[in-house]
């Protein structure tokens, strides 16, 4: 024998899948809507995302060199997604070192601290920005007016908040909804928020392609879309004059982008088809409960963080169905 | 809509590069080493010692046990020694060094070609051959084909299926079969049938053969007892398991054995060992074996001796390719990635497999990212992740409770792992583990 054979057992074959290709086309499953936004809010909104994703990236790096003394992993993607999903869930207008802070809080505590990539039980991007949320309540709720807006104004206020200030004055929905922009411009994302979140259309496209690509399957996102609609059905069919009906809570504020994007993030979600039922419906019926009866107009980071912190207890109990079982 | 499996399964680069190549007969070695052990149970003893001669097809080490089975010469010639030499197990193995000297057969052997069809259906007879011949399941567990014609007291065969799936990429000496061995396979089958008792027999072909699949369907035509069932192209659907569900619809409970749920199941190339074995009085002595890779010159399938060396089998397909990182005896999914080529084909043997370097290495191990794909693949049912993660910390109860027992080995998880994780290698670990505390415990 003149070769040296390589030994190894079985399988000697392997797809061509990888973490990083599953990274980067979540990335490009983002481009559509993010284009939307540089669209929608202009220069402030390339700014707002640049300053996310370096700062997220350069923060993996510092901190795996230097604190963890491993070698930097920024190049699987994971670090910039974060990035890009963080400046997704702030408003274009928010200042530099704040994101900067943010960035630090999603990748330093909410990833690395738990030993980095697939170890981290919460979403890290959904951790920058609620401590976000909560250090500096008004900047993170100052929307900046779109760029094609027609009226003269600096801020305004989402539908979503709209809605919530109404309801809290004692007036009654159908009168509300005249302030309100029709369903048509919340599917193609002509309204103000945070700044990934606006466009609907634009978040599905991504969605499709990710099915396309097999990147997710469907269940996490239909799950979490099918329970807000069907629980906010029933509560507008109940009582169309204290609540919306379901459709205007599935186009508003972060439900596209929170089941599409933020609860689908593979580590945090649950392993098997029917772990996924019940964070999904968690997450939908939390989410429905916050924007009807909760202090804050939108709850879905919220309603995807509590059910994260399930997933582990989910993931211990619920099985899938094996071969041969008795169940 | 095809038939198929329910759970899990995966597609890998078919890459049936010697689909449409005729069986050759390999030229007769120069030596051969024919193990004891070629089989799953007790090795066979001894009948000959050295300097002894032998005939082809003479008894040379008889059947150890229930489980276990006869070895025949598959030369004539002398014995050189009786000695440890290595197998594809990577193993030293009690064997026979036969110099080759003509080719000189045992009376009695039937070697034309002519077609044998009709027999005396007696089932215990049947048994009997197939059981002198040394048949084992030549699919590659090699279990003994006699101990499964025998069901275990109380349980009764309803329905044979033959295993003609040949799911492995690369591997086509199944196909082969079919498309040139048809007529015995089916007397075959029937011989089958008639030691099982049963009177039905489902052929499982998938559906990237559609010539063995017409071909087989137009010589079944007028035998109702004999159908074929073609099957959507999914890994590993030639486990038995899988394609008892596949074809029948029946799930072979955990633990169990396939004769559970009434089926027994035959690989193509062992119902035609069972035909030259009981037609043609001709022991197992011979197989066909795939030698292919996407750099070897000439693809081939091989009619070959039992004991030939695996160097014989690459250079009758042009030699071995200047790129090569990796000879495996066997399929990509689930063969054994040999040390050298100096090791016999034994009666398991269905395929030589060359992989240039650029393939035989594995990519650095990266962090599990929870995508379920593993949990998605897994025909049982398991959870590769979490056998893996139990395995490494040896959790053993954990292990055992989550039925990693039930694993196949298929190697869908390795394969289908983004983060290029070694999921069967710790769950292989954690199986034997288990499967020792088990054995400990009904001590």
């Amino acid at each position: 024998m003149s070769k040296l054979l390589t030994i190894s057992p079985s399988p000697h074959v392997h797809t061509s899948d990888s973490v990083n290709k599953i990274m980067y086309r979540v990335l490009l499953a983002l481009v559509p809507a993010l284009a939307w936004s540089f669209f929608m809010f202009g220069f402030e909104a390339i700014r707002v995302t640049l300053i996310a994703v370096a700062a997220c990236v350069a923060f993996e790096y510092l901190i795996q060199k230097f604190i963890m003394k491993e070698i930097p992993q920024i190049t699987d993607g994971s670090a910039a997604l974060t990035g890009i999903l963080l400046a997704f869930n702030v408003p274009a207008s928010l200042p530099t070192w704040m994101i900067i802070v943010g960035a630090l809080v999603a990748i330093g505590v909410g990833k690395l601290s738990f030993g980095g990539l697939g170890n981290n039980p919460f979403n890290p991007a959904l951790v920058g920005r609620v401590f976000l949320l909560i250090s500096f309540p008004v900047h993170m709720t100052s929307w900046p007016v779109t760029q094609h807006a027609a009226v003269d104004a600096l801020t305004t206020a989402t539908p979503l908040a709209l809605l919530k200030e109404g309801v809290k004055a004692g007036q009654p929905v159908s009168e509300i909804m005249t302030a309100l922009p029709s369903n048509l411009n919340l599917l193609y994302g002509n309204m103000s928020g945070s700044l990934g979140e606006i466009s609907a259309m634009f978040l599905l496209l991504g969605f499709g392609y990710m099915l396309w690509k097999k990147v997710i399957t469907w269940h996490i996102p239909v799950f979490v879309l099918g329970t807000i609609f069907v629980f906010q059905g029933a509560l507008w069919m109940l009582n169309p004059e204290n609540f919306i009906e379901p459709l205007f809570h599935l186009l508003t504020g972060g439900a596209m982008l929170g089941a599409i994007f933020m609860a689908t993030d593979m580590v945090t979600s649950p392993m098997t088809v029917k772990g996924q039922l019940i964070f999904g419906v968690g997450i939908g019926v939390i989410t429905v409960l916050i924007r009807n009866f909760g202090a804050y107009p939108e709850g879905i980071s919220f309603a995807i963080l509590i059910m994260n912190g399930f997933t582990p207890l989910i993931n211990a109990y619920i099985k899938p169905k094996r071969f041969g079982g008795t169940k | 809509m095809l038939k198929t499996f329910k759970l899990g399964g995966v597609h890998p680069a078919e890459n049936k590069l010697s689909a449409n190549k005729a069986i050759e007969k390999l030229a007769l070695p120069k030596s051969v080493f024919i193990p004891v052990a070629q089989h799953i149970g007790a090795p066979a003893q001894a009948l000959v010692k050295k300097g002894d001669q032998v005939k082809v097809g003479q008894l040379i080490a008889k059947s150890g046990g229930f489980v276990s089975a006869n070895i025949h010469s598959s030369v004539s010639g002398k014995i050189k020694k009786v000695d440890l030499s290595m197998d594809s197990s990577g193993y030293p193995k009690q064997g026979f060094y036969i110099d080759v000297e003509d080719d000189e057969w045992e009376d009695g052997i039937d070697t034309s070609s002519e077609l044998v069809e009709n027999f005396e259906a007696d089932s215990k007879t049947i048994i009997d051959k197939i059981n002198a011949a040394g048949v084992v399941g030549l699919g590659g567990a090699t279990f003994p084909t006699h101990v499964k014609l025998m069901p275990p007291q109380g349980m009764k065969a309803e329905v044979l299926l033959i295993n003609g799936v040949e799911c492995e990429p690369y591997l086509t000496s199944d196909h082969r079969v079919m498309l040139e061995k048809a007529e015995e396979l089916l007397v075959g089958i029937r011989l089958l049938m008639c030691a099982l008792q049963v009177n039905k027999a489902h052929i499982g072909i998938e559906n990237n053969k559609p010539d063995a699949i017409n071909h087989l369907n137009k010589l079944t035509a007028s035998d109702s007892a004999i159908d074929v069932v073609p099957l959507k192209v999914k890994y590993p659907q030639g486990g038995e398991k899988q394609l008892i569900k596949a074809v029948t619809g029946r799930e072979v409970p955990s633990g169990a054995l396939p004769i559970s749920v009434g089926a027994v199941v035959s690989n193509v190339g062992t119902a035609l060992a069972v035909y030259d074995a009981v037609q043609k009085n001709k022991p197992l002595v011979e197989r066909v074996v795939t030698v292919t890779g996407k750099s070897v010159a000439k693809p081939s399938n091989l009619l070959v001796r039992i004991g030939t060396p695996v160097q014989d089998l690459i250079d009758a397909a042009g030699g071995l390719p200047e790129d090569t990182g990796k000879v495996i005896s066997g399929g990509p999914m689930m063969g054994k990635a040999i040390s050298t080529t100096d090791i016999p084909v034994t009666k398991g043997t269905s395929g030589i497999l060359i992989l240039p370097k650029k393939e035989a290495n594995r990519e650095q191990m990266k962090n599990c990212i929870r995508c379920t794909r593993c949990v998605t693949v897994c025909p049982m049912g398991l959870e590769p992740y979490f056998l893996m993660t139990v395995s490494d910390k040896q959790i053993w109860e954990k292990a055992e409770g989550n039925n990693i027992m039930d694993c196949i080995e298929c190697g869908s998880c390795s394969y289908t792992c983004p983060a290029d994780r070694p999921l069967l290698d710790y769950i292989r670990l954690g199986k034997g583990k288990v499967g020792n505390i088990i054995r400990n415990r009904k001590n």
